[in-house]
């Protein structure tokens, strides 16, 4: 998705600006309901990872649908700390496995600096993740880091539900997101199907050029 | 009223548009129906206008076509049929936008819009389809999937989402 967030602001400015004009809120405890312990989790669970070079399209991974892993394999556990290593390197809000070149069904996620951030789930990595409960539809333009240079309007659910494991543990995780987040993680669920924004532009006009400067893509 | 096809072309820069838009205004011409794309920075605007069309003087630094038209615009509204949005997106090749375009032309749907765009390999193409109701849409579908499948492109092809309130 894009996002008119400068890439010189530094995190904080987000932050602080949400909460003087009160129109986000960071982590309510009551819009993210999770069976593990929140925030932070993922990262202390997995190990150092290394950032990946994105894929981009047009990619074969990026347009084949993902299979499921077994969220205990080391190998797993690695591929979901690359990933977070790369989402932060390329300072986007989600990422998921086809991105790096794995035909996974693994993404991560972190709306917490985007201005349009409402549940924020903090870091996450899920693996295998199922999409139970969706509505209240809204269209929004977003981008991929996977098509640079284009962003279109795409029409998807601001409240979602999913159900997923956490990779290293296994441990079954539910995900109550709502706003860019639910946003966020459609997105992410649709590149483990082969699915770009693309597929789902809502017509001819609308599609567009990213052309403005200090825009960048963050998903 | 005398109704005219106009196109205009040239190098974009600010105040274009309202350039155009004046000229036509100021001869007493009306604009009915338009569009306008950046081309490679290039400024493309096609205007449907009733009226008398200024000269070509009129729009300094613009190549402007003019052709005089028959409304075949139908009472009531769009034309009849069912509307659908296709993506196809793949590696850039010559013959996508023919091949799909022809797919669809034998099965008599129109292209009532469309954008393609090309960035870097990726060969985008968007268009707004209306079909007879009749189609068989299965059919189409599969027909469709097999012409991209040879270009080496992915297709979606999905009703339009039209909120009508």
């Amino acid at each position: 998705m894009t996002t008119g967030a400068r890439d010189d602001a530094p995190p904080g400015d987000i932050r602080r600006e949400a909460a003087q004009d009160g129109t986000r809120r960071q982590a309510p405890a009551d819009s993210v309901r999770r069976e593990a312990p929140p925030d932070g989790i993922c990262r202390e669970a997995l190990p150092d990872g290394v950032r990946r070079e994105l894929v981009g399209a047009p990619h074969p991974v990026l347009t084949a649908r993902a299979l499921p892993v077994d969220p205990t394999d080391p190998q797993v556990v690695a591929a979901a700390a690359d990933l977070l290593a790369s989402m932060r390197r390329s300072r986007c809000t989600g990422l998921a496995a086809p991105q790096i070149g794995l035909g996974w069904r693994l993404f991560s996620i972190d709306v917490s600096r985007h201005p349009g951030t409402r549940s924020c789930a903090g870091e996450l990595v899920v693996a295998n993740p199922r999409l139970v409960a969706a509505s209240h539809w809204a269209t929004a333009r977003e981008g991929c880091l996977s098509v640079p240079g284009l962003t279109g309007d795409v029409s998807r659910a601001t409240r979602v539900t999913i159900q997923g494991e956490r990779p290293g543990s296994g441990a079954p995780l539910i995900v109550h997101a709502d706003a860019f987040e639910a946003r966020c993680i459609q997105h992410q669920m649709d590149h483990l199907d082969g699915v770009l924004f693309l597929d789902r532009v809502t017509g001819t006009r609308a599609v567009y050029r990213v052309v403005q400067k200090g825009v960048r893509q963050v998903t | 009223m005398s109704l005219s096809a106009v196109t205009v072309l040239g190098a974009d820069r600010p105040g274009v548009i309202a350039e155009v838009t004046s000229a036509i205004t100021r001869s007493g011409a009306n604009i009915e129906d338009s569009a306008m794309t950046l081309l490679g920075g290039h400024v493309a605007m096609m205007l449907l206008v009733s009226g008398e069309v200024p000269p070509a003087s009129a729009f300094p630094g613009l190549t402007v076509t003019a052709t005089e038209v028959t409304s075949r615009r139908p009472p009531g509204g769009d034309a009849p049929g069912l509307g659908y949005v296709l993506t196809a997106h793949g590696p850039d090749r010559p013959g996508i936008v023919s091949e799909i375009s022809g797919a669809l032309a034998a099965a008599s749907g129109v292209i009532t819009g469309m954008t393609t765009r090309l960035c870097g390999r990726l060969y985008v193409l968007i268009a707004d389809v209306r079909l007879p109701e009749a189609v068989d849409v299965a059919a189409l579908m599969r027909h469709l999937s097999a012409v991209c499948a040879g270009l080496g492109c992915e297709i979606t092809f999905r009703p339009a989402e039209a909120e009508v309130l």
